[in-house]
C-alpha cells in the first residue's frame, strides 16, 4: 500500500511544476506579441526596399553583380537558425533534424560542408556531433538587432564573393500562427528570391551616385534585410512554439494533479477500511 | 495648364526595427552620397545613398535633427522616404557609449592590424551621434 504522505508530496511537487509552466506561457506571450510587432514593424522597410530595387533592376545589368552570380554548387553553407533555450516542443528538434538531412544529402554529393549556427541549441547538437561548425552567434534572440543580422550577412557574403562557397541556405522556423511553424529552407545566396517585376509607373528619377552604384548598394543591404527576416521570424516562432509547449505542460500537470488527488482519496479511504474492520473485528473476537 | 506645386513634403523616415518619423515638413536637409542636399516640396525625383550623417528637417519655425547612418532616400515631389539602418532623434542617443565608441574606433584607428575603414566609419557614426545629441541638449522645443 503505498504512502499517503508520499503522494500528498509528489502532488505538491507537480503544483509548483505547474506554476512554472503556467508562468513561462505567460511570459511567451508577452514575448511573442513583442516579437510579432517586430515583423510588422519591419514591412515598411521591406516594401520599400523591394520597390527601389526593381525599379533600379529594371535599369541596370543586373548578371554581373557578385551577389548575383550563379555557380555550381560544389561548396554549399548551410545556417541553421535554432534558439538559445529548451522548452519549446519539437522547435529546435524539427530544424535540427531537417538540418541533418541536408547536411547527408549534401555530403554524398559534394562532401565539402561546413555550418554556421545561430542559436545555441544548433550549436551545441552540432558540435557534439563533430561537425565543423564555422561561425556561431549565440545569445542574440534576447534581443534582436539589426546589426546582428548585418554582422551574419557580411560574413555570408564575404564567403560568396570570395568564392569559398558557391551557395548559402538558411534554415529556420518560420512563423505561421501563434500555434504553428514551419520548417523553411531558403536560399540566401545568390539572391534568387527578388521579384524582379515591372512596377507599374518608374518615375523618372535622378541617381546620386550612378543607377548602377546605387543598385550594388542595395544588394548587400537586401542580404541583411532577408538575414534579419530570418531572425525575426524564427524568434517569433519560438516564442510560439514555447506557448504551446507550456500551455501542454500545464494542462498534463493539471491532469496529473487530478488522477493523483482520486489515488490519494482511494488510499486514504481503503486506510479508514482497513482500520474500521479491524475494529469490528477486534470486538467480535472479543464477543 | 499651370503646374501646382506641393506645399508641404511627407517625410517618412523607417529602419527595419521601427518607423522613425512620419510626418508633414517643409524642408529636408539630407547627407547624400554626394554632399548634403536641401529638398523642398516639388524636387524632381531623386534617388541617392546616403552618408552618415545628421537629417535636419523643418516644419513652420520648428527644426529637428536626425543622426542617421547608412541608407538611401527617395526624393518625390511630395515626399521623402528615407530607409536608414540606424535613425534616432537627438533624446534618444545614448552619449556614454557614443563616447565610448568614438574612442574604441580612435583605438582601432592606431591599430595597423585593424580593418581601417570599419574604424573610420565607426568614428564618423559615433561623432555624429555625440553631434547630434549636442543639439537636443543646446535647443529644446
Amino acid at each position: 500500500m503505498p504512502n499517503l504522505r508520499d503522494i500528498r508530496r509528489r502532488i505538491k511537487s507537480v503544483q509548483s511544476t505547474q506554476q512554472i509552466t503556467k508562468a513561462m506561457k505567460m511570459v511567451a506571450a508577452a514575448k511573442l506579441r513583442r516579437a510579432q510587432e517586430a515583423i510588422l514593424h519591419a514591412r515598411p522597410y521591406a516594401a520599400k526596399m523591394l520597390e527601389v530595387l526593381n525599379s533600379l533592376a529594371t535599369r541596370v545589368d543586373r548578371e554581373r553583380h557578385p551577389l548575383l552570380a550563379e555557380r555550381p554548387e560544389r561548396t554549399v553553407r548551410l545556417v541553421v537558425i535554432t534558439a538559445d533555450r529548451g522548452l519549446c516542443g519539437g522547435f529546435n528538434t524539427n530544424i535540427i533534424r531537417y538540418a541533418s538531412g541536408v547536411l547527408a544529402r549534401k555530403e554524398r554529393e559534394s562532401g565539402s560542408l561546413a555550418l554556421d549556427a545561430v542559436g545555441r541549441k544548433g550549436r551545441d547538437f552540432f558540435r557534439k556531433r563533430r561537425f565543423t561548425v564555422d561561425r556561431q552567434w549565440v545569445g542574440i534572440f534576447h534581443k534582436v538587432r539589426y546589426e546582428h543580422a548585418d554582422e551574419i550577412a557580411r560574413h555570408l557574403s564575404g564567403l560568396y564573393t570570395r568564392g569559398e562557397v558557391d551557395a548559402v541556405y538558411l534554415v529556420y522556423n518560420e512563423f505561421k500562427s501563434a500555434i504553428s511553424q514551419k520548417v523553411v529552407l531558403e536560399r540566401l545566396l545568390p539572391i534568387s528570391a527578388l521579384v524582379f517585376e515591372t512596377p507599374t509607373v518608374i518615375p523618372d528619377y535622378l541617381y546620386e551616385p550612378t543607377d548602377r552604384e546605387l543598385f550594388e548598394t542595395l544588394l548587400p543591404r537586401h542580404v541583411t534585410f532577408q538575414v534579419y527576416r530570418a531572425l525575426l521570424e524564427s524568434a517569433a516562432a519560438e516564442h510560439g512554439a514555447r506557448m504551446a509547449a507550456m500551455e501542454g505542460a500545464t494542462k498534463n500537470a493539471k491532469e496529473m494533479i487530478e488522477n493523483l488527488t482520486l489515488y490519494a482519496n482511494r488510499v486514504r479511504q481503503a486506510a479508514i477500511t482497513k482500520e474500521l474492520i479491524e475494529v469490528v473485528s477486534g470486538a467480535q473476537a472479543l464477543g | 495648364m499651370t503646374f501646382e506645386l506641393p506645399k508641404k513634403i511627407v517625410l517618412s523616415v523607417v529602419t527595419p526595427e521601427r518607423n522613425v518619423v512620419l510626418e508633414e515638413v517643409d524642408e529636408v536637409l539630407l547627407p547624400g552620397s554626394e554632399g548634403y542636399l536641401g529638398v523642398l516640396p516639388g524636387h524632381t525625383p531623386l534617388l541617392t545613398s546616403l552618408k552618415i550623417g545628421e537629417i535636419k528637417y523643418r516644419q513652420g519655425e520648428r527644426v529637428r535633427f536626425l543622426a542617421v547612418s547608412w541608407g538611401f532616400a527617395e526624393v518625390l515631389p511630395n515626399k521623402v522616404t528615407l530607409l536608414a539602418d540606424l535613425a534616432e532623434h537627438p533624446e534618444e542617443i545614448d552619449v556614454v557609449s557614443a563616447r565610448e565608441a568614438k574612442e574604441r574606433a580612435e583605438k582601432m584607428l592606431r591599430d595597423p592590424e585593424a580593418d581601417f575603414r570599419a574604424a573610420q566609419a565607426a568614428l564618423e557614426q559615433a561623432l555624429v551621434r555625440i553631434q547630434v545629441a549636442a543639439k537636443a541638449a543646446q535647443a529644446p522645443r
